[in-house]
């Protein structure tokens, strides 16, 4: 019985693994969890204590603070995945689908802070959209005294958020996608008179979105405890939790530093809640999905639902790649005096100046990029292989990282790391870093891997090749795709990853990302320009290498080109 | 090709096969080389399952015992590549990212050397079944007909052990689904493999000639 055996030791060793990777996260929350109720024998603190959550919760407008962090988290999470579903819904499958899908890839994963630069730079009071329009419309000779971005109520936050998130949830749709009867549900729905939207909604909708829960949630999870983001979008008086958290970690005070890990222990409950709520909504919109199903209403009118939801789409696309070329001619830009819409001149003086200060976090962030996401990649293949066909949930302790605030383990890690000994190296950093990537990297690949129809192997080893030859050979060539799309996820990720960087590198690991949202607080717009453009190009290289390359290596495979 | 002189007749011996304890089928038979045993049930009957558990892809779920036994050799024990079981499903499944001929050429056991030898057998088997000058078409080109006949090569020309037919004609129109049975049925025929057919249809069975094995309850409709 060697099979099965073979079998029953591989998914333990599997879920065993799993089980290992999401350690760092555990640990990480005890770390900050201890201190939070007082324990962290370093600083003095060796009794437990409510004493922590009390300062907390006298802290000026601290639950304001916390309610905008949920309520921007969940608004921006419901509008990103209610217009890119729409979206897909109208347009999957069809001619301009494929070519805004490439259009966006490149600008699936511009990293967070590059985005909200881009979209700052756009909003502002001095920004674009004000200039474009001055002085003829508006009369403003000087900029308006709007609290643009930066709003109480976290408007613009929610927008960049939501607008950064659209293309992610577009991704991983079209991830999710190929592993489903398109073609054909797509002919059943309008044979019966279903619209496009309808019919998707009804015959595809369940099956994408079991698919897609987990990023969701992720995303939801994420958007909730955000501080890059927040710090240039955000509010300020007072700061969204997150940001405070950060600010009292960057405090030299131990008292600052107790206060920060009650906070991240109301950031972790604040994550549940987001959750629970989110929940809600699915069981909701599972009632409304029922209705709709056993209504038989075809609403075959839906064009202009299906135009709003792509011009949503195309148009917070659009904004996201102005505001990069904005970030682009500011880093150019000579006198810009408002309300010009140009520059009077150019000048390459601000890459002269950033020049030398760019290419030791550049390297230092493209070789924490690759080592991490080349090591997810690896384990990712590796997991999957040892039992990628059992239901996702096995999977759990690995996705650990993305339902837990990160703010809320970093730090625990911190410390131990400290701890341990280990000093601050682009090893380190690229370790912390494959926690967050690796669920990102197996998020992107786990539905492809396991839809590949399992026969095709059965077929090889009838064939008579080794289960390695068959992985080799079969499975992950017909999953080129889906392995580059996972590994420039990956690297993304990790371009994009802020908190982590700044934590375990302690300064002395400087990425570009790190560089990027310590000048934004200077308010060098040319300085800004270089910085946040050179780190969105980053991933932007990734995702194009991705997706020319199996169209170039399997152009002659029609089945192979989705 | 096989020489029909060194296939084997296959045993099964009691092989009996459960899910959650509830029993699918238990079977015992013995198929010479170039006999076809048929194999019919209902979908769910567990048919599928009984070739999975003699090709070595058993699904955990299942339990299965039983010996299956190629001449005086034990299957059970082996990996799946070492017990060498061509097998044939309902769909083609020609392996999307090779050509037509690259996936004949995958197929060829590494014992054939050489490059261009590999690639003339992949090329006369072809020709064989009327596909010359396809070598190197993308098999998403092909007609449902001309990708079975693909498939029935790929798996000859690796020089199985015996051969397991899961419904392999069950999406072919009527007058092609004659045409690849007659075929798929020589074939194994010449080159002495003892095959397993599983079926819902009866004249798969009738085509096929040999023992016939009704398992699971009586056919519904």
């Amino acid at each position: 019985m060697d099979i099965p055996v073979r079998e029953r030791i591989r998914r333990p060793i599997g879920t065993g693994l799993a089980v290992l990777l999401c350690l760092p996260v555990l640990a990480g929350l005890a770390g900050t969890v201890l201190p939070a109720f007082g324990y962290l024998p370093a600083l003095g603190g060796a009794q437990f204590t409510p004493g922590h959550f009390e300062a907390l919760a006298a802290q000026p407008h601290i639950q304001r603070s916390a309610f905008v962090s949920l309520a921007a988290g969940l608004t921006s999470t419901f509008i990103a995945l209610v217009v890119v579903a729409i979206f897909v819904a109208g347009y999957a499958g069809t001619r301009p689908f494929a070519f805004i899908q490439h259009l966006l890839s490149p600008l699936l994963a511009v990293p967070h802070a590059a985005s909200a630069f881009a979209i700052a730079f756009l909003i502002a009071p001095s920004g674009f959209l004000v200039r474009l329009v001055s002085p003829e419309l508006t009369g403003f000779l000087r900029p308006p005294d709007w609290l643009i971005p930066n709003d109480p109520l976290g408007l613009s936050m929610v927008a960049g958020l939501a607008a950064k998130e659209m293309p992610f949830l577009l991704l991983v749709m079209l991830a999710a996608l190929p592993q489903l009867p398109l073609a054909n549900s797509r002919r059943l729905m309008s044979a019966l008179g279903y619209g496009r939207v309808t019919g998707f909604a009804i015959a595809m909708w369940p099956a994408l979105y079991r698919q897609i829960r987990l990023p969701v949630l992720a995303v939801l999870v994420y958007s909730t405890s955000v501080v890059d983001v927040a710090m240039i979008l955000g509010p300020q008086l007072p700061p969204t939790l997150p940001v405070r958290i950060a600010a009292w970690l960057a405090d030299d005070d131990v008292g600052a530093r107790f206060l920060a890990s009650a906070g991240a222990v109301v950031q972790l409950a604040l994550g549940l809640v987001a959750i629970g709520f989110w929940i809600g909504i699915e069981r909701i919109g599972r009632l409304c999905h029922r209705r709709l199903c056993s209504s038989g209403r075809r609403l075959a009118a839906d064009r202009l639902l299906r135009r709003t939801a792509a011009s949503i789409t195309a148009v917070s696309a659009a904004l996201i790649f102005t505001g990069l070329a904005l970030l682009a001619l500011w880093s150019i830009a000579g006198l810009w005096p408002f309300p010009d819409r140009l520059p009077t001149s150019l000048t390459i003086a601000a890459w002269g100046r950033a020049l030398a200060g760019l290419v030791d976090p550049l390297a230092a962030t493209i070789a924490i990029a690759l080592l991490s996401s080349l090591a997810a990649l690896a384990i990712a293949i590796l997991l999957l292989s040892l039992g990628g066909h059992g239901k996702a949930d096995r999977w759990l302790p690995v996705f650990l990282p993305l339902l837990v605030p990160e703010i809320a383990f970093v730090f625990g890690l911190q410390v131990l790391a400290t701890g341990v000994g280990f000093s601050p190296s682009i090893a380190t950093v690229a370790a912390m870093h494959l926690v967050f990537v690796l669920p990102y990297v197996l998020l992107s690949l786990g539905p492809p891997w396991r839809a590949l129809d399992r026969r095709y192997e059965q077929i090889a080893s009838g064939l008579g090749k080794s289960s390695l030859r068959t992985l080799m050979t079969i499975r992950l060539p017909m999953l080129l795709r889906a392995c580059l799309t996972a590994l420039a996820v990956g690297f993304a990720v990790s371009v994009s990853l802020y908190l982590p960087t700044v934590v375990i590198g302690a300064g002395r690991v400087t990425t570009i990302t790190t560089e990027a949202v310590a000048l934004s607080s200077g308010g060098d717009r040319r300085i800004i320009g270089v910085y946040a453009l050179v780190q969105a190009l980053l991933p932007f290289s990734g995702f194009l290498v991705a997706s020319l390359v199996p169209q170039l290596l399997f152009r002659q495979r029609r089945a192979m080109r989705i | 090709m096989q020489t029909p002189g060194k296939t084997k007749p296959l045993t099964l011996c009691d092989v009996t096969i459960a899910i959650d304890g509830r029993m699918l089928l238990c079977v015992s038979a013995t198929v010479m080389p170039g006999d076809v045993l048929t194999v019919m049930g209902p979908s769910g009957s567990g048919k599928s399952t009984l070739l999975a558990y003699i090709g070595g892809f058993l699904e955990p779920e299942f339990s299965a015992k039983g010996a299956v036994r190629l001449g005086e050799e034990e299957l059970i024990g082996l990996p799946p590549q070492r017990r060498h079981a061509g097998i044939l499903f309902q769909d083609p499944l020609l392996f999307p990212h090779l050509s037509v001929g690259g996936n004949i050429v995958f197929a060829i056991p590494e014992t054939i050397r050489g490059r261009d030898a590999r690639r003339r057998l992949a090329e006369d088997a072809l020709d064989e079944v009327g596909l010359g000058g396809f070598f190197d078409r993308d098999p998403e080109t092909l007609s449902g007909g001309q990708e079975a006949r693909v498939a029935l090569q790929r798996v000859l020309l690796s020089q199985p052990r015996l051969l397991l037919l899961d419904e392999p004609f069950s999406k072919l129109d009527m007058a092609l689904r004659q045409q690849t049975r007659e075929l798929i049925f020589a074939k194994a025929r010449i080159a002495g493999l003892p095959t397993i057919l599983v079926t819902h249809d009866r004249a798969d069975a009738e085509a096929a000639g040999g023992q016939l094995i009704h398992i699971g309850a009586e056919t519904q409709s």
